[in-house]
């Protein structure tokens, strides 16, 4: 290490201690991509307008997520001789509310806490790491996202930033490669090659020039862990490239980054002038004779591109379509030299293993499956987020400790994990761990770390059509079993769930899954049957009644369900009709309305803006529904009183 | 809003100038000039397959593979439904039906008034606020079906009057 950097170091400690005894309060607003769809950006507007209005002395940091994404907008305070505390759903006034009564004056505004952040007592709030949500968490990767300022390089340098790469640097590339096996690291882009072998391959193959790219294309629907890291810790990723370059002996680097995250590649723009301003990026990088240099591409929209060899084609200008393999990009890959592709996330782990040893790193996780893992909880699920876990944790922790169940009362149906390449998990296998081999052994991939939850209201026959359809529209078209199966597949399902699918359909949709998935070029078409065939194993019945009886149990697929108003229940307040987008809904004022079936395109709208103390509207699928049996029995009752 | 021709060809020129000249450079130039443009015009691509010597079905090509290129100009207000999983399972699709229905147009079409286009996108990354619909980058967190009407008020859509 350069004295400089050393200066460097020392000077961004100082930094962060001042930060954390800070005389001045300080507002830590989350303001990543996700809080400000919360408005996030609002409150800082709201709390910077009245800090300058007022004269208030109080800094505000805008930081990275920290996780719990359904409590956003989330803000920690920090005021001195008092524990940072953490308030959840903060909207414009609440923050000022805050500023005046706790900042100000002395009310802690004890119920928008969350917890708190630093050891101390503070009016009976209890400690952040306690909450439900976080209990059961082991922030390694994530554990500076919602912390630091992800654009001030000093606060990254003072929790430890860069030592793995110093570390790498004095032990030489050999005992590096030798620390990440001993770790097990695994990829965590899905598919969990080990990372070392991946290295060795790359090591081994003949030339001098060779790449080094990092996975940012984020396609799977349902996914945000890589976006969240980056936008929250970009240099924890520069450092894991940092030193995989180093042990593969690689001197360009390129980052592929969806166009859809536009403040993750601002993020990673900063921090890579940042670390050239360190001498951590260019030219004999802190005089080791390592030069190394990075570019980001930002992916211009299509899915197939996570897969390695597409990937590498769009890098090169080309349609993103993938090669057979061998040669593997690890022999022959970008401009045909050597190239190592690695997952945002696996990268993210090198640092945590190269300063804290494998022996560390090897207490997380299972036997096959070392380490962490973060995973984005969304879906039908009370607690959204980001959440980071050992590998091995069991779903039901995930879903019903962390994730908090199922709300509304409604009943748990199944997991969907991986994406379009992965699979739907039934209710009761809710004990099944977490690790790649129990996944693969359920039908399921771990994937990314994309988790949705299912409820009763989820049909399984709409899911596997939807992810059919997501694949179906981005698979490249290069090889027939992919481009012609998903089509096929897919209409198949479309037509079960417009109520014209045969028993035969369900063999023969079999049939074409079995042979996409051993016939397919790559990636993606070998594993887009996934969704399909772990709901036709786990939830048969689902499609048999979609067909046999022509009914939609979870009230999904609108061709079999259809809309109605109950002439005895309705009092013609309208609310239906005005937010109707088709007009479908007429009647006059304090008259019951009617729905047009010709017109109505099931939205579900009208079901939804009928206030309660009426619920005049009502939907039915296939000969037997709930609502029907009550309006049934009411007409036996009036035959009766008709007839005393 | 959409430029002149012949500054189009202009902007062209300089958007190449920024990159190395090589084939690899293409999909960032394509890019840069729909940020430019607003969407790749004929005229851009042919000028751009002109200046690095690729032909124009070459460009497009690649540019059609990618479904953040649009072909024909954008409205004064871009909308984006989300129909990633989580927004999938959330009502996704009814929020983009209604939202066709609402406009007059399907995803990937301009108004004819110039004042909307709508895209269906895979997923924003913000799964946990699903379902979520974008406006000019503005994301709005858990839509439905009611509070349509007010969002796009906000960018002076009035019932009735986007015409077909």
């Amino acid at each position: 290490m350069t004295s400089s950097l050393q200066q460097i170091f020392a000077e961004a400690k100082t930094k962060w201690r001042r930060l954390q005894e800070s005389e001045i309060p300080v507002f830590f607003v989350g303001a990543a991509t996700c809080g400000r769809a919360a408005g996030a950006a609002e409150v800082l507007q709201s709390l910077r307008g009245h800090i300058k209005a007022k004269k208030v002395k109080a800094r505000v940091i805008e930081v990275g997520c920290l996780g719990p994404c359904s409590f956003e907008p989330l803000v920690i305070v920090h005021k001195s001789g008092a524990p940072r505390v953490c308030y959840a759903n903060i909207g414009p006034d609440e923050i000022i509310h805050i500023l005046e009564n706790y900042v100000l004056g002395d009310d802690p505004c004890t119920k928008w806490a969350l917890g708190t952040m630093t050891p101390g007592q503070l009016d009976g709030i209890k400690d952040f790491n306690e909450h439900p949500m976080m209990r059961r968490q082991v922030r390694n990767i994530l554990r500076n996202c919602g912390l630091i300022d992800p654009e001030n390089v000093h606060h990254y340098l003072a929790r430890e930033g860069y030592r793995g790469f110093l570390k790498a640097l004095e032990i030489g590339p050999d005992e590096t490669l030798e620390q990440v096996k001993s770790a097990g690291l695994r990829g965590r882009g899905g598919a969990g090659f080990p990372t070392w072998r991946k290295w060795q391959f790359c090591r081994d193959a003949a030339g001098k020039t060779k790449y080094l790219i990092c996975n940012a294309d984020e396609g799977d629907p349902g996914a945000f862990m890589n976006r969240s890291l980056i936008e929250g810790d970009p240099h924890a990723v520069l450092e894991g490239m940092l030193i995989a370059a180093f042990t593969l002996g690689v001197s360009q680097g390129y980052i592929y980054c969806r166009a859809e995250y536009p403040l993750a590649i601002h993020r990673l723009e900063t921090a890579l002038s940042q670390m050239r301003e360190l001498g951590l990026l260019g030219e004999n990088i802190q005089g080791s004779g390592f030069s190394f240099d990075l570019t980001i591409k930002k992916g211009a929209g299509a899915f197939v591109c996570g897969e390695e060899t597409a990937l590498i084609a769009s890098i090169e200008g080309r349609r993103g379509m993938p090669q057979p393999r061998p040669p593997f990009p690890a022999v022959s890959g970008l401009f045909e030299k050597p190239t190592v592709i690695q997952n945002v996330e696996t990268l993210g782990n090198l640092p945590l293993i190269l300063r804290n040893g494998a022996g560390w790193y090897t207490q997380y996780g299972s036997d096959s499956s070392k380490g962490t893992k973060t995973f984005a909880l969304a879906g039908k699920i009370e607690r959204t987020g980001l959440v980071e876990v050992p590998l091995g944790t069991t779903l039901a922790t995930i879903i019903e400790q962390i994730g908090g169940g199922v709300p509304d009362g409604k009943a748990l149906k199944a997991v969907q994990t991986g994406g379009p390449s992965g699979g739907c998990i039934p209710a009761e296998k809710m004990d099944l761990p977490v690790d790649y081999e129990a996944l693969a052994e359920a039908g399921c991939i771990m994937g990314s770390g994309g988790m949705i939850v299912l409820d009763e209201d989820s049909c399984m026959v709409d899911i596997a059509r939807y992810f059919l359809s997501f694949t179906q529209a981005e698979s490249c078209g290069k090889c027939s079993p992919c481009r012609v199966g998903t089509r096929a597949m897919l209409s198949i399902l479309e037509r079960i769930a417009a109520g014209e699918g045969q028993m035969a359909d369900l063999e023969k949709l079999e049939q074409i899954a079995r042979t996409v998935k051993d016939g397919s070029l790559c990636g993606l078409g070998q594993t887009a049957p996934n969704p399909v065939l772990t709901t036709l194993r786990y939830f048969r019945d689902e499609y048999v009644e979609h067909i046999e009886k022509g009914r939609c149990p979870a009230f999904v697929c609108s061709a079999m369900i259809s809309y109605h108003i109950d002439r005895d229940r309705c009092s013609g307040c309208g609310a239906c009709a005005r937010v109707c987008p088709v007009e479908a809904i007429s009647g006059e004022k304090k008259k019951p309305h009617v729905i047009s079936q010709e017109i109505c395109i099931r939205c579900g709208a009208c079901l939804g803006a009928c206030p309660s103390r009426f619920a005049a509207v009502y939907r039915r699928s296939g000969e037997l529904i709930r609502y029907e049996q009550r309006k049934n029995s009411r007409k036996q009752q009036k035959n009766k009183d008709q007839l005393t | 809003m959409v430029k002149k021709t012949e500054e189009n060809l202009a902007g062209v020129k300089d958007i190449l100038a920024r990159y190395p000249a090589n084939r690899g450079s293409l999909i960032p130039v394509l890019q840069d000039v729909q940020e430019d443009l607003g969407y790749l015009s004929e005229e851009a691509v042919e000028e751009l397959a002109r200046l690095m010597d690729i032909s124009a079905n070459e460009i497009y090509g690649v540019a059609t593979f990618y479904t953040q290129f649009r072909f024909n100009p954008p409205g004064r207000h871009n909308i984006q439904s989300c129909q990633g999983t989580a927004c999938h399972v959330r009502g996704g699709l009814q929020i983009l039906n209604d939202l066709q229905q609402r406009l007059r147009i399907t995803a990937g079409q301009t108004t004819a008034d110039g004042q909307f286009d709508l895209e269906r996108v895979a997923c924003v990354g913000c799964c946990a606020l699903a379902p979520v619909v974008v406006v000019d980058g503005k994301v709005h967190a858990q839509m439905t079906a009611k509070k349509i009407p007010s969002v796009l008020s906000k960018y002076g859509y009035k019932k009735g009057k986007v015409k077909a």
